[in-house]
């Protein structure tokens, strides 16, 4: 499988022996969302269906909810509309399974075999430049941009990929309005949320 | 769980994995599981997610359209606009990606890579998920009262709205897209040096 590796030479080659494609690191970004999009050629064309993320999210959330408290995701019209008559574990919950399969293997490939490779700090370096070291603090702000992020990506009806990705490429009216107004509210949010020139007293 | 089956039918979920398998790989290569890289964005230091993003709907675009019109495509799976609704979920939806600095998507590529802060934003989304399933039908209610169905489309699109071909407007992005990123990758070269 793997092609023969160049004899490495460090006295006279000063760039480091090619990596396997497969174990890099990084690809371009522009290989990455075409393979993206041909990816979402197949899920059309072969599946009937569009990538998406987030429904799995109300899905998991109302069978755990349901394993504790039947009656009430029974009553509520927008756990129904997803769990009542259709299974919980469907083709995007399977999808968002692989997602974290296939980033594992990507991920262990690279740490293995690619020196360039960026490990994964506690905290994200932008983070902990503007709130500090703490892991508690990051966690909770973690926590509360996830739950914030959620019920976005509901009320809208997508996320990135629903919407951003999927929908878009269809030119749907839905996802173009919100992909924009995603990034016009996203964009001046974080230049604020994360200026290191707001004193953090 | 109710009234079915808690698992789809085994073909679906095998093509759904699979799926899953070459996404979440290709997240982690294009380097979009990266908190910096998503903030990064939001921040306009790095422009890797609408690079990302951009290839991805201008090429899916291109061949979705096309296998749809070669017939070989039965159904576009078009969300039905409800333009105030998708506009708000979307405003709300930037906020919170740029404080957690991951979507749902990127999110689980994250926890597979080993970011602490992920498994936090996961718990997160899940709660935010039972959160909106219990004040969806007040909210749904206030928003029609406010909005009635101003901006209520069905599953329109640029080209349905306008009458004219998807191709349209896909040929026109692939080129404003190639013409824009060539700029960009040249001031960055440029920026580096």
């Amino acid at each position: 499988m793997c092609p023969p590796r160049p004899k490495e030479n460090h006295m006279q080659s000063a760039s480091p022996p090619a990596v396997p494609i497969l174990q890099r690191a990084r690809w371009s970004p522009y290989a990455v969302g075409a393979g993206i999009g041909v990816l979402s050629w197949a899920t059309f064309a072969l599946m009937d269906k569009a990538l998406g993320t987030s429904t799995t999210f109300v899905r998991a959330a109302g069978s755990a909810i349901g394993a504790v408290a039947p009656d009430h995701v029974r009553e509520n019209a927008y756990y129904a509309k997803y769990l009542v008559g259709k299974p919980a574990f469907d083709w995007q919950f399977a999808l968002v399974i692989g997602l974290f399969l296939g980033a594992l293997t990507a991920a262990r490939m690279a740490r293995r075999n690619d020196p360039t490779y960026v490990p994964i700090g506690a905290v994200p370096a932008t983070w902990s430049a503007r709130f500090g070291p703490s892991r508690t603090r990051r966690a909770v702000g973690a926590f509360l941009g996830g739950a914030v992020l959620l019920i976005g990506a509901r009320l809208a009806g997508g996320c990135t990929s629903g919407h951003g990705i999927s929908g878009s490429l269809q030119l749907a009216a839905s996802s173009l309005t919100f992909i924009v107004a995603a990034f016009a509210v996203g964009i001046p949010f974080a230049l604020w949320f994360y200026a290191s020139d707001r004193g953090r007293s | 769980m109710f009234d079915t089956n808690f698992f789809a039918a085994p073909l679906d979920l095998v093509l759904g994995a699979l799926t899953g398998l070459v996404f979440g790989f290709l997240l982690v290569r294009g380097g979009v599981s990266r908190f910096e890289t998503i903030v990064g964005q939001f921040r306009l230091r790095d422009f890797t997610v609408v690079k990302v993003m951009a290839t991805a709907v201008v090429v899916g675009g291109l061949g979705v359209y096309g296998l749809e019109a070669a017939g070989l495509i039965e159904n576009l799976h078009v969300k039905a606009a409800a333009l105030p609704a998708n506009a708000i979920g979307g405003a709300i939806f930037g906020i919170g990606m740029a404080v957690l600095g991951y979507c749902p998507g990127t999110g689980v590529a994250a926890l597979a890579e080993g970011a602490r802060d992920a498994r936090w934003g996961i718990v997160g989304m899940l709660a935010g998920a039972a959160l909106y399933a219990e004040i969806q039908a007040p909210l749904g209610r206030l928003l029609r009262s406010t909005f009635g169905d101003a901006g209520e489309l069905g599953k329109a699109t640029l080209a349905t709205l306008t009458g004219w071909s998807p191709f349209a407007f896909l040929v026109p992005m692939g080129i404003l897209a190639a013409v824009g990123f060539a700029f960009l990758e040249r001031r960055e070269r440029l920026g580096r040096r």
